[in-house]
């Protein structure tokens, strides 16, 4: 478990990330990660989630007895994200429409339950709200990176609808940067096959690291505490 | 390393788990019904103006100056509009005159299932628009081409009456009518022709009533 804030950052976006290392939420991130604005819509929605559930199971942690924790959990997760779905639907409506029943889905994302269950009911409300929340960028941060790849490969564009997420006017941001895409980037076996290739460039970058730091091993670490 | 600190709690009786369980569910209902409230009025209005963008779509917002989607009856058709469900038709007013006329007919024949309709109709008989709202039809055969985002093949209705061609005429090229098909696909722009058609002899049989009818 990261003891210091840093090692909870560190945790969150890279070392321990949820769809990457974790391989959590697996379901949405492979169902809505086909154009940046999808993943980034829900990205955003589940961060918020995973911020505000670590914050209020940390919050409520004097009361969770183990026969009613589970419990309460899933009732917490649950009323947050129907709020959250609630003011999609409100203020986001097009984005609504379009992650469609992604969004009640949410509840069922088990890097959610997992962390209020081996991080947020152990630790004090700050240190808990600062992992959601990189946790919660961490898997907003795949779901844009796969949302990018797929729909620069099967659609040949980037941000489209991003008007769906920053208003009328962003039409602009949309980039067209080819015609006719690979059909299969968009599909759902271009989802597995780039997540794997996402897995494959993280594990690549993290094998040269240790390489590196290898001799940084061998000395003692004593001054880390 | 902070941990729970059960020796301070367990030895209290299951009615205090029930009774913090009760608490917590409360407050979370509570929670639910102060973020419904407010965001149940702005859904709502979302969804009517999702509603009244696609009715601007085959009925231009210049034609009428009455409140569309609150001036609406149902009726029903199955012959001619394609469905035993009652079809709204939203009525189009201008200084309390009639207008036109937006429906949601259906073409039963698509190739993938019936296929929902938008269609605008001006008083005097002519197509103010049609769109197709829901399909099952084949992507790339038929499926693509009947959409407004990837081709422009549904607007060839625009400014058509029954007149305008004559009954032979509305039907696909291949069929000896004045409507393209597309490549590899003739079921399903002849289903929306033919839908198109009928939605026209039914305000053609029914207009003076349509507008009348509470």
């Amino acid at each position: 478990m990261p003891v210091t804030s840093a090692e909870i950052v560190r945790d969150g976006l890279w070392d321990n990330n949820v769809g990457l290392v974790q391989l959590l939420g697996l379901c949405p991130l492979l169902a809505v990660s086909n154009t940046v604005v999808n993943g980034l819509g829900l990205g955003l929605a589940t961060m918020f989630v995973l911020l505000l559930s670590n914050t209020t199971v940390s919050l409520i942690r004097p009361l969770l007895r183990p026969e009613i924790r589970i419990v309460v959990f899933v009732l917490v997760i649950a009323s947050l994200v129907t709020s959250v779905e609630l003011l999609m639907n409100a203020h986001f409506h097009d984005l609504y429409e379009s992650l469609g029943i992604f969004i009640p889905l949410i509840v069922t994302n088990c890097a959610i339950i997992s962390r209020a269950e081996a991080f947020a009911s152990r630790q004090p409300v700050g240190r808990a709200a600062l992992d959601g929340l990189m946790t919660g960028i961490g898997f907003a941060a795949v779901l844009v990176t796969l949302g990018a790849l797929r729909e620069l490969l099967g659609r040949g564009s980037l941000f489209v609808h991003a008007q769906m997420i920053f208003g009328d006017g962003a039409q602009a941001l949309t980039l067209q940067l080819f015609d006719r895409g690979f059909l299969l980037a968009v599909l759902p076996p271009g989802a597995f096959i780039g997540l794997g290739l996402l897995i494959a460039v993280k594990n690549v970058i993290d094998g040269r690291r240790a390489r590196k730091v290898s001799p940084a091993i061998l000395q003692p670490k004593a001054q880390a505490g | 390393m902070v941990m729970h600190s059960p020796d301070r709690q367990d030895n209290r009786g299951p009615w205090t788990s029930a009774v913090i369980l009760g608490g917590l569910a409360l407050l979370a209902a509570g929670l639910l019904a102060l973020t419904e409230r407010y965001a149940r009025p702005k859904i709502i209005e979302n969804q009517r103006a999702v509603v009244l963008r696609s009715l601007n779509e085959v009925m231009p917002v210049d034609t009428y100056d009455n409140n569309l989607l609150d001036d609406f009856t149902t009726v029903v058709d199955i012959e001619l509009l394609g469905t035993s469900e009652p079809v709204t038709v939203y009525r189009a007013r201008r200084n309390g005159e009639p207008a036109g006329v937006v429906m949601n007919p259906v073409a039963p024949n698509g190739y993938g299932g019936p296929i929902r309709l938008l269609v605008g109709i001006n008083s005097d008989g002519t197509i103010a628009g049609v769109r197709v709202i829901e399909h099952r039809e084949t992507p790339r055969l038929g499926g693509d081409d009947i959409e407004i985002e990837k081709s422009s093949w549904i607007t060839s209705f625009n400014d058509r009456s029954l007149t305008n061609p004559e009954t032979e005429g509305w039907a696909v090229k291949k069929d000896g009518g004045v409507y393209d098909q597309f490549t590899g696909a003739t079921i399903t722009p002849r289903a929306i022709v033919q839908a198109v058609h009928n939605a026209l002899l039914y305000y053609d049989a029914n207009s003076e009533r349509l507008f009348n009818q509470e």
